[in-house]
């Protein structure tokens, strides 16, 4: 902390101003952008938008794919930083490298992939169809988009945690006659329980607010293949702006939601800023 | 290894004798979770990945080049990349000081501040997108303001500038914030007290230690900016040539059944993102050997 520096408190005071300014601008009047346009037809309209019945089903959707794609995510996770932190093999830097794949391709050619693989022109499109089994524009395809997006976030939180955190604990478990079982589910579990919420935190908001791999695979059937943010980009486009933001306006919650969980957990548990390298 | 799918990438991924840990370890379940996750990652991404290059192989170079770098698919790379590009210059100075401003003073709110950095990672894009369209239209909040004097925001590159710079913010300050903290204030002291300007100390001392923390989240920030989408394409107008960004011209591409195209761009994209992967890598390499040598 430098409180007594030389270079005056005047620049330190421009500095922070000039940083409030720019987040302000940038970040904050979006969030505030959402809530008042949304009521800004009054409390009723915001309320029918949301009760609406295409809307509902939006909402049910979304959190049908939550509700697959997050335990999916959560199991992956922990089996692949168990495998990485916990064993020595060729290739580790290669197979993480692999895993963080898809934080680094556009979500359109997410969503693109699958419909080269499952659309009516893909390479299994004509045998779907045979079998009466509809991947692109249904839900399968939305979950698969979904998963494909959101795959690094458990597993980036708990390699680094659980490398760091050795073997040690899990040796003395084991040679104490503990199950492997029971060694994971009482000595490793809780040692990673907030690195794990922290991932499923960041996992399911990206999750539930997808937009462009999505976009791409679920042909936009109201009330049938859109999730939230699908719905909003409709209402939007029909001029429906109320609505939009009333649906978006919902999805900026789940983001303060996620942003006032992530702090506590960084705050009261220490996590991540500080004792995360330690 | 128990798995036995036949993906060529796996083979590069786990050479044969990886079943066996290097070091005798006591705990188990190597075999399961190492298969799980190479069977997942195949499934889920990389096979799913391999049908771009697979497909656009099969379309012979010249097709691929006529459909892959057609004048229209060059204007939106353009876009793109040009838009990505001076949103990370933007966030680069930006978000430097907002970490410096974050690691260096004690301020009231700064708890909310630092929380509210991370809104771009959890707020969708497509509600970004929406709400910076309402500020910064013809008629918006702020768009009502500066269109009088020309300046026309939404609906053009700078929109989608805009948009870029929401997205990529959090990616230069969690990327600097860590090695701001580690740099002592000592080294900064000794250098103002021997008679060093405020700015001589940032660019002799305080630049060069956080500039490869810096590059890293410049490049995290340029890459997602170039495959992003939500968020731009309510602001940008779309308009081809003009502010079409490349990730709408897949979805065009895809929706008129042009699938040649869609996987020939998607192919370009990859190939840049692989690309930036790679400086990521090396930018990380290099500073981990200059920690270290």
């Amino acid at each position: 902390m430098i409180d007594d520096r030389k270079s005056g408190s005047g620049g330190r005071y421009a500095l922070i101003a000039l940083a409030i300014a720019f987040l302000a601008l940038f970040l904050m009047l979006p969030l505030v952008a959402v809530f008042v346009e949304a009521l800004s037809k009054g409390i009723a309209a915001y309320g029918a938008a949301i009760v609406e019945p295409d809307a509902l089903a939006a909402i049910r959707l979304t959190l049908l794919v939550v509700a697959i794609s997050v335990p999916l995510n959560i199991v992956f996770g922990i089996a692949a930083a168990w495998a990485i932190a916990k064993f020595d093999f060729p290739g580790k830097s290669l197979l993480i490298s692999f895993i963080d794949l898809p934080f680094s391709v556009s979500p359109v050619v997410a969503g693109l992939i699958y419909v080269l693989l499952f659309g009516a022109q893909g390479w299994l499109g004509p045998w779907l169809r045979a079998h009466d089994i509809e991947i692109i524009f249904a839900v399968p395809g939305i979950l698969l988009a979904t998963i494909f997006v959101t795959f690094p976030f458990v597993a980036r939180e708990l390699i680094p945690l659980m490398s760091e955190q050795g073997r040690d604990d899990e040796e003395a478990s084991l040679s104490l006659g503990a199950s492997g079982f029971q060694t994971f589910w009482r000595v490793t579990l809780p040692n990673i329980r907030w690195g794990l919420l922290y991932g499923v935190l960041l996992c399911n908001a990206r999750a539930m607010g997808e937009f462009g791999a999505v976009s791409v695979v679920s042909g936009h059937l109201r009330g049938l293949t859109n999730t939230m943010p699908l719905h909003v980009e409709i209402l939007y486009n029909e001029y429906n702006f109320v609505a939009a933001f009333a649906v978006a306006s919902l999805l900026a919650l789940l983001a303060l939601v996620t942003l006032i969980l992530k702090s506590i957990v960084e705050w009261r548990f220490d996590y991540h800023r500080g004792s995360a390298g330690h | 290894m128990e798995i036995a799918l036949s993906s060529p990438l796996q083979m590069t991924t786990v050479p044969a004798q990886a079943g066996k840990p290097k070091s005798k370890s006591i705990i188990p379940g190597f075999g399961l979770t190492m298969g799980l996750t190479i069977a997942w990652l195949s499934l889920v991404v990389l096979i799913p990945l391999s049908t771009v290059f697979i497909r656009s192989a099969g379309m012979g170079w010249s097709d691929f080049v006529a459909v892959g770098f057609s004048e229209r698919a060059m204007a939106a790379y353009k876009v793109s990349f040009g838009t990505a590009l001076a949103a990370a210059l933007v966030n680069a100075v930006f978000g430097l000081l907002t970490a410096w401003v974050l690691v260096r003073y004690r301020f009231p709110g700064r708890r909310i501040v630092n929380a509210l950095v991370d809104l771009p990672f959890a707020l969708p894009t497509a509600v970004a997108g929406i709400a910076l369209t309402a500020i910064y239209a013809g008629n918006g909040w702020i768009g009502q303001y500066l269109e009088p004097l020309g300046i026309q925001v939404a609906y053009n590159p700078i929109g989608i500038t805009v948009a870029l710079i929401f997205i990529g913010l959090p990616f230069i300050v969690r990327s600097v914030e860590p090695v701001l903290e580690d740099l002592s204030a000592e080294v900064e002291e000794a250098a103002l007290s021997l008679g060093a300007r405020p700015w001589q100390v940032f660019a002799r001392v305080i630049l060069p230690a956080i500039l490869p923390a810096l590059l890293t989240g410049f490049a995290l920030a340029f890459a997602r900016g170039v495959g992003e989408y939500g968020s731009v394409i309510f602001i940008a107008g779309n308009m081809p040539f003009k502010s079409e960004i490349a990730p709408l011209l897949i979805i065009t591409q895809l929706e008129q059944y042009n699938y040649a195209a869609a996987t020939a761009i998607a192919t370009v994209m990859l190939v840049a993102s692989f690309i930036m992967l790679l400086l990521i890598n090396l930018i990380q390499a290099w500073s981990r050997r200059r920690v270290n040598g």
